[in-house]
């Protein structure tokens, strides 16, 4: 009996065929390569190269600084992607698309930016280094770029979230007697809190691998302002390939069992939904 | 609690929604608003709610003008057209919300939760989500959370209007006894007439921002106010007759228009409107006043027997409602002449023909 496609879009093959060369060639092959790389090192060897002091001090920076800097992203995102959905202002438009600039800038750029304007020369470190911040070459400058790459994650996974929101449930809730603050954290908080999640994480993933802006930004002074993602690359230029991949080995298995934990977290958020 | 709103004017840019509508809800009364889409119904509801706010005009609550009060502050249970849950709550979570804004103590929620679970008869589903329900049984979970508070007023707004029909026939009887059970003085908008008569003590009836009539529902149905009413409150055949010294003439019959109703004296045109039920088959021209006609079409479906009849005179299509025992009598079929009298007519005043 012939075979009857059912399919309204033919190409299954196809498109399967090039999802799975895709993932092998980007992704699968050069994280095997960075594992098989480590693999080359005895255990001994390996425990040397990533649980020195300077990199258990890369380490604890950037976890802590990411952490720190998705957590000011998905407030500051939150906030702006509720004014874009929920307000009519002049020049809305333009303030939306500025929003996808930093994915856009190279993030060097950025770096460089931001460096400049807070030395305590520049235009915004000459006012704010006399009342004691620095940014510039600090870990404070760390966190400052990471929210600056990471907050548009959290905008644009938010937007389409608040667009969709059932504006009846609340007047239903306004009707049933429920203040704003309550009508806010009973029942649009919970409904927009596994698209605040979901960047969160986008964001977070995204500042654990930055490098571009922080070089410029940070000092980059070992076990104080280096992050893990510097670290490796210096360990490169020091020719020690096999400690630079195991380091790298280390990061990637901690930003896996991360998207893991938050895929859960995410879940969880959204129980509710069929 | 009586609710009176006065003189009610509410415009959108410049579009005007309600142009000076006043309504009245006696204390107890289930009270339908009905029109068309975009009669001003709804706004009229949004208005008496809270959710809006009129331009010019008053809403009273019994003697208290709360035209500027809060809807928070309403005390108003209000019902969505497309029930309006909280996807994230429980049902249990979502009848008690209404309760715990009002920092009422955990045991008398649960005890007032579970008192309406038994009266939507859904006491099982206390832990289920929203999206697990069907659509009847998020519309039953959101009259109770709308009444879990004991508002004074019940407000719905189309509340029926998502659901199967024959889901919508058990809610509209269940409708009336909460209402009935609960002391409150309701007030739902439909489209739907059937709805309407099937449930409310008054019907108002609008039309394009105004209130076109109101009244009881035999009141409205027997005594329409305007050629509006007539069509919109069910089926009704329109004769272009000629006015002749006092009479209504459709061809060479006269119309049984009913010495009460205006016609004007003298000469000229007007629509006369006949119900289905009031139009009669016969074999014969027996009476002589009538119009021959032939048989397009039955539909014996039903408790009466609806009969499409062709008037070749006039190109005319009319819809006659007979019972069917009379069906039977007159064993039509198809292609069939036959002869169509009028028992019952109405006429309107030219102002409101349309």
């Amino acid at each position: 009996m012939p075979q009857v496609n059912q399919r309204v879009l033919p190409g299954f093959r196809l498109s399967l065929g090039f999802t799975m060369l895709y993932l092998t060639v980007l992704v699968a092959v050069p994280l095997a390569a960075c594992f098989i790389t480590t693999a080359r090192l005895t255990p001994a060897q390996f425990g040397a190269a990533v649980w020195t002091p300077r990199a258990v001090a890369a380490y604890s920076l950037t976890a802590s600084a990411a952490f720190l800097a998705a957590c000011i992203s998905a407030i500051l995102g939150s906030l702006i992607a509720w004014a874009l959905v929920r307000y009519d202002f002049p020049l809305k438009r333009y303030f939306d698309a500025m929003v996808d600039l930093p994915f856009a800038l190279p993030t060097a750029v950025a770096g460089l930016v931001f460096s400049t304007l807070y030395v305590p020369s520049g235009l915004f470190g000459r006012f704010l280094t006399p009342l004691g911040i620095e940014l510039a070459y600090s870990r404070g400058g760390i966190i400052l770029v990471m929210v600056f790459i990471g907050f548009p994650f959290v905008v644009r996974t938010l937007q389409p979230i608040l667009e969709s929101l059932d504006r009846e449930s609340e007047e239903a809730s306004l009707m049933l007697g429920a203040s704003r603050w309550q009508t806010f954290r009973h029942v649009i908080f919970p409904s927009i809190l596994p698209g605040i999640v979901t960047g969160f994480a986008l964001a977070f993933a995204r500042a654990l691998g930055e490098y571009g802006s922080i070089v410029f930004i940070s000092s980059n002074i070992p076990g104080q302002s280096e992050i893990a993602a510097v670290l490796v690359v210096n360990k490169l230029e020091e020719f020690q390939y096999a400690e630079a991949t195991a380091v790298a080995t280390v990061l990637l298995t901690a930003s896996f069992a991360m998207l893991a934990i938050i895929n859960r977290l995410e879940r969880w958020s959204r129980r509710w939904d069929s | 609690m009586s609710i009176i709103a006065k003189n009610i004017v509410k415009q959108f840019g410049d579009k005007v929604i309600l142009n000076d509508v006043t309504v009245e809800a006696p204390s107890g009364a289930l009270v339908a608003l009905l029109g068309p889409s975009g009669s001003g119904k709804t706004t009229l509801l949004r208005i008496i709610s809270g959710l809006e706010v009129p331009d010019q005009g008053t809403v009273q609550f019994h003697a208290d003008d709360i035209t500027r009060r809060s809807a928070r502050d309403r005390n108003v249970g209000f019902v969505f057209q497309h029930y309006a849950l909280f996807r994230h709550m429980t049902v249990f979570e979502n009848i008690a919300f209404g309760l715990r804004v009002r920092k009422i103590s955990e045991a008398k929620i649960r005890e007032r939760v579970h008192e309406l679970l038994e009266l939507v008869k859904l006491p099982e589903m206390a832990d289920r989500y929203p999206a697990k329900l069907s659509g009847g049984q998020k519309q039953r979970i959101a009259l109770a959370r709308a009444i879990a508070p004991k508002p004074a007023v019940l407000l719905l707004d189309e509340p029926f209007g998502a659901l199967d029909a024959n889901v919508r026939e058990e809610l509209r009887q269940w409708l009336r006894r909460c209402h009935d059970e609960y002391h409150m003085t309701s007030i739902f908008v439909t489209h739907d007439q059937e709805e309407a008569f099937e449930v409310a003590d008054k019907i108002v009836v609008m039309n394009k921002g105004r209130v076109e009539q109101e009244g009881s529902p035999a009141e409205v149905f027997e005594h329409p106010a305007n050629a509006f009413v007539m069509k919109f409150l069910g089926k009704v055949n329109s004769f272009q007759a000629v006015l002749q010294d006092g009479r209504v003439l459709f061809g060479n019959v006269e119309m049984p228009v009913g010495a009460n109703q205006v016609i004007q004296t003298g000469n000229g045109k007007a629509d006369v409107y006949v119900r289905p039920h009031e139009l009669d088959l016969g074999r014969t021209a027996e009476s002589g006043n009538c119009l021959r006609g032939k048989v397009m079409h039955i539909n014996p479906a039903g408790s009466i027997v609806k009969v499409r009849v062709l008037v070749e005179d006039f190109g005319l299509v009319v819809n006659v409602d007979i019972s069917p025992e009379r069906h039977r009598q007159l064993a039509l079929a198809s292609g069939e002449s036959i002869f169509v009298s009028p028992k019952n007519a109405k006429i309107f005043e030219p102002d409101y023909a349309i």
